[in-house]
């Protein structure tokens, strides 16, 4: 499976959501994910990646990770893996 | 009703030992939020804490009281050791047998599970030393505050997260108040700064890397601290009658329940419970003259608070001073409320506003009077003290100058 659908996998669960109904350009926000299920999001994909991502929920738009969209969180996905070599 | 005053305080926390190195720093808005000290700490990506640095143990208490204190024991144990003496009082008789200890903690003996925990799971040992469960019990530290002062009446300990505290002083002075006990020992203890306490906030992703600067608008989350803050809560005509010194009346306390999310806190929670101790003093709203925030340095707690501030207090809102101590001593959790309680008393005994420290920008949805990083002399007559904790439970208690 590659990363946009395990990515759309996660976020649709935390979305009470089914994955078809979730597109590359679909906005946590605009899913109805609020800021704990978007915690619990971030959890989920550091663990099925084996990633750290960098996210404060009091400063969602200082993190240095875009998670204004599937397609954003997919690039930042794709650039802390290639950081952690 | 009997009135209920204070007549003794001790404390122990990032700021100082006692309470008057502790308003003293309040004063001079020193902050008490360093990198921390603890085992594994290069597995923690929060690595600052308000921690109670050069507290040495070992030579308060014998090698038995060290195998049964955990550390917020012994933080309870050396405040209220200072607040019974400042008050001048000695339990025996029927002031032995009918005065109690309610004191709060969220954790209590987190340490001593981390410990333990690590022993059987990483060390794989098979074996934990046999006082293990009475040394982390919620109740530990108000037990041993009761065995050792001889204190026979009300006593137990309130868990409600970062509220329990303000909740113990909200029930002791309700059994001074109703005349079910003469004096109270209340306050509240914490001690979370170890790996795994650490490790737990961590997960909630709202903690703060670099300092904790409530209502700015660049505030970007919560600083734990730990340690304890105790105060005896007296009967006014007991004090009276032996010639106490009282450092200030206790005249309202309110509680409310959110009861809509375990997390995000309420505006209309917080507004009720501040609504509600004016109601339990018998307050006017304009006789406010500071409130110590809960002022967390979350983006959701201090524009939530600051709304129900003004949702409470109206035009008066921008009459009244607001500060938030966490930014120096850090969020003691159950314990916080009990050591912000210090700053109302110094406002009202020595007029002295202790400061938000740390503030940078203003933040429109914060638009207070938040006393900004420098103390402030200014008279005050009646001041509250926030506490709104996750699970949506909220305790506000007022306090008037004597």
């Amino acid at each position: 499976m590659n990363i946009a659908s395990q990515v759309i996998e996660i976020i649709s669960e935390q979305a009470l959501l089914k994955p078809e109904e979730i597109t590359l350009d679909s906005s946590p926000a605009d899913l109805g994910i609020d800021s704990l299920g978007l915690v619990e999001a971030i959890f989920a994909i550091e663990e099925r990646f084996d990633i750290s991502v960098p996210f404060n929920a009091n400063a969602p738009q200082d993190s240095d990770f875009d998670i204004s969209s599937v397609a954003t969180i997919v690039q930042g996905i794709q650039a802390l893996i290639a950081k952690q070599g | 009703m009997r009135r209920v005053v204070i007549t003794g305080a001790g404390t122990i926390n990032a700021l100082g030992q006692d309470v008057a190195s502790t308003m003293e720093a309040m004063r001079e808005g020193r902050c008490g939020i360093a990198p921390l000290e603890l085992r594994d700490l290069e597995r923690l990506q929060i690595q600052i804490g308000g921690q109670v640095k050069g507290f040495e143990a070992d030579g308060r208490f014998n090698r038995q009281q060290m195998s049964l204190y955990d550390r917020f024991t012994q933080f309870t144990l050396a405040a209220a050791a200072e607040a019974i003496g400042q008050s001048g009082l000695t339990f025996s008789g029927d002031l032995a047998a009918r005065s109690g200890v309610v004191l709060g903690t969220a954790g209590g003996g987190v340490s001593t599970w981390d410990d333990n925990y690590r022993a059987v799971y990483e060390d794989g040992k098979n074996r934990v030393h046999p006082f293990v469960v009475p040394k982390l019990m919620n109740n530990a530290a108000a037990s041993h505050v009761s065995i050792e002062h001889n204190i026979k009446g009300p006593s137990f300990t309130v868990s409600t997260a970062c509220a329990s505290s303000n909740h113990a002083m909200a029930q002791a002075f309700a059994l001074v108040r109703s005349g079910m006990a003469p004096v109270m020992i209340t306050g509240g203890s914490e001690s979370m700064l170890c790996f795994g306490g650490v490790k737990a906030w961590e997960g909630l992703r709202v903690m703060s890397k670099d300092a904790c600067r409530p209502f700015s608008a660049n505030r970007n989350g919560m600083v734990q601290g730990e340690g304890a803050g105790i105060f005896v809560f007296e009967d006014y005509e007991h004090a009276r009658a032996r010639g106490a010194d009282i450092l200030c009346e206790v005249i309202g306390a309110a509680m409310s329940s959110d009861a809509s999310d375990i997390v995000m806190p309420s505006k209309n929670g917080a507004a009720r419970a501040m609504a509600g101790a004016l109601r339990d003093a018998g307050l006017d709203r304009s006789e406010v003259g500071y409130i110590n925030a809960h002022g967390t340095g979350t983006a959701a707690n201090d524009k939530t608070e600051c709304a129900a501030v003004a949702d409470v207090f109206g035009p008066h809102a921008d009459q009244l001073m607001i500060s938030s101590t966490k930014s120096m001593h850090g969020h003691l959790i159950g314990g916080t409320g009990a050591v912000e309680l210090l700053a109302c008393i110094m406002a009202l005994r020595d007029g002295v506003i202790a400061p938000t420290i740390g503030y940078q920008e203003p933040d429109p949805e914060c638009a207070l009077d938040v006393v900004p990083n420098q103390a402030r002399a200014a008279p005050v007559q009646v001041a509250l003290s926030n506490a709104f904790a996750f699970g949506g439970m909220n305790a506000v208690i007022a306090l008037r100058k004597i």
